[in-house]
């Protein structure tokens, strides 16, 4: 008996070390570690990195099209096209390093990354752990519906149903700002898409790049309602109190504007995705300046 | 209509990048089975000891490993180590370290559990009849456990080559990556492709397992007699 008791402590023991080994490497390190620079986690200065000659940059590899990698084994993409441009800027050679949503804010933490371009999208819970330079890039929510019931604004669907995915910023939305619009909610994105094709619901909202990208490639629908909702923004990102980077980074967003940098951006990688049915100013933002509708 | 995804698979580097991902799973693999085996028996035939100290410390590591999975190792070996103490591995560095300190806990206790399971009268025998215990080992223990511990540590080796597809969390590209690559840059054009690539990928996964379970099943034979 006591042997067997001595077993179980003993396994719990080793249970709680592991939990607190874990958390402590989980935890935000504290800040005196971050200011020092002798602190193993440090992030490289603007002049260690023109010194080195080289930038690393944190992108998507599987995101077409904002990060991917092209039959030639080369990263493209919306957020790619900055990327370069910001290496050439600063005089330096790019490194792309492939990223996953799960680990974008560990490497730069780490400091294995000096930049994410990995359509990071600003939230407050992320600005606690890194510092976002200005916006590249905006998302919001869009409501795509068969063209023969075109839905072009949300009191149109007062008494109709709406087919959202569960957790997405839509189901929030909607259920907070139109509660008398009925949803229909679905665990994956396709089932939501195939509940649409089959009329189950008369219209679907998530993401607009979504669905924006999804209606050029079925026939029959169209996205009426572009930009609706909360705009979410995207932007680059660095280690927290990188401020030499931040600030470059930041200038050169705002200077970009005059030649309407991340327009041509636009043109050279997304355009061709989703063509004539966007309006760039749906998804664009120049000189990091959001002006909301 | 351009659906034909096969395509995608000659288009450009596409099929070069593949294997090439493919090397990359089998170097990982490789290397760590091989170790693994190594240092696992080492540890197995370390656990048989009657030791008390190496009795806790063998079974606290192998406990630790088991609980943990592996991704939160490849987490703290990557991210962890640079944030605890600074060292700075390479993505495949870490996974290789990873990957061995599992193969040899898990390793070891098969060891550990075939020499135990060999009955006391076999040791008892060959003593009496006047093996030396190196002897002993050589011609009545070791054929007995070895002929158990194939079945399991086949099963152990090619868990470890599935489990490969890990590594891109602390961003080693290996196979599987590549293959999601390659879908999501066609996504558009080739919407089809995602079956051909998986389909390719099936393959290769077990054209990498299947020779070891050929390399079992003769080894289990030859030693049946």
């Amino acid at each position: 008996m006591s042997l067997k008791k001595i077993h179980l402590l003993f396994l719990a023991a080793i249970i709680m070390t592991a939990a607190v080994f874990v958390s402590g490497c989980a935890s935000s390190p504290d800040t005196s570690q971050q200011q020092s620079s002798t602190s193993p986690t440090a992030f490289r200065s603007l002049d260690d990195i023109k010194k080195s000659g080289e930038i690393t940059i944190g992108v998507f590899s599987d995101k077409a099209p904002f990060g991917y990698i092209d039959q030639n084994g080369e990263y493209q993409g919306y957020d790619i096209y900055y990327g370069n441009r910001l290496a050439k800027d600063l005089g330096v050679k790019v490194k792309y390093v492939s990223v996953e949503p799960a680990n974008r804010v560990e490497y730069l933490k780490t400091g294995k990354v000096d930049v994410i371009l990995a359509n990071f999208t600003v939230t407050p819970e992320r600005a606690e752990q890194v510092d976002f330079a200005l916006p590249y890039m905006k998302v919001a929510l869009g409501v795509v519906s068969p063209d023969g019931a075109l839905i072009t604004s949300p009191d149109q669907l007062k008494g109709k149903t709406l087919i959202v995915a569960k957790g997405t910023t839509a189901e929030t939305y909607f259920s907070k700002n139109y509660p008398d619009i009925k949803l229909l909610k679905f665990d994956q994105y396709t089932e939501t898409y195939n509940a649409l094709l089959d009329g189950r619901g008369d219209a679907f909202s998530t993401d607009n790049t979504e669905v924006l990208a999804w209606a050029l490639k079925n026939k029959g629908f169209t996205v009426g309602i572009t930009s609706l909702g909360n705009i979410d923004t995207i932007a680059p990102a660095v280690q927290k109190g990188n401020k030499e980077l931040l600030n470059f980074i930041n200038d050169d967003i705002k200077k970009l504007a005059s030649e309407n940098f991340f327009h041509k951006d636009y043109e050279e990688t997304l355009k061709p995705v989703y063509g004539d049915a966007v309006n760039p100013e749906d998804l664009v933002v120049e000189g990091g300046a959001v002006n909301n509708k | 209509m351009q659906d034909l995804g096969i395509r995608v698979l000659f288009d450009g580097e596409n099929g070069v990048r593949l294997l090439l991902g493919l090397v990359v799973t089998l170097k990982l693999s490789i290397i760590t089975i091989i170790a693994s085996c190594l240092l696992g028996t080492l540890m197995g035939l370390l656990m048989t000891l009657r030791n008390p100290i190496i009795h806790i410390v063998t079974r606290v590591y192998l406990e630790f490993i088991r609980i943990m999975p592996q991704l939160v190792l490849l987490f703290v070996t990557y991210f962890g180590l640079t944030r605890a103490v600074g060292i700075n591995l390479s993505g495949f560095t870490a996974a290789v370290i990873v990957f061995i300190l599992w193969g040899t806990a898990e390793m070891g206790d098969l060891v550990r559990s075939a020499f135990i399971s060999i009955p006391k009268d076999q040791y008892e025998s060959g003593t009496a009849l006047g093996f030396s215990k190196l002897q002993l080992y050589r011609f009545i223990i070791l054929p007995q456990a070895l002929r158990q511990i194939i079945p399991p540590a086949m099963n152990l080796a090619t868990r470890m080559i599935m489990t490969t597809s890990l590594v891109v969390l602390i961003g080693v590209v290996e196979m599987l990556k590549t293959g999601q690559q390659i879908i999501e840059a066609n996504r558009y054009t080739a919407p089809s492709a995602a079956l051909w690539i998986y389909g390719t990928i099936f393959f290769l996964y077990f054209f990498s397992c299947w020779p070891l379970t050929i390399l079992a099943q003769h080894l289990e034979k030859k030693w049946e007699k």
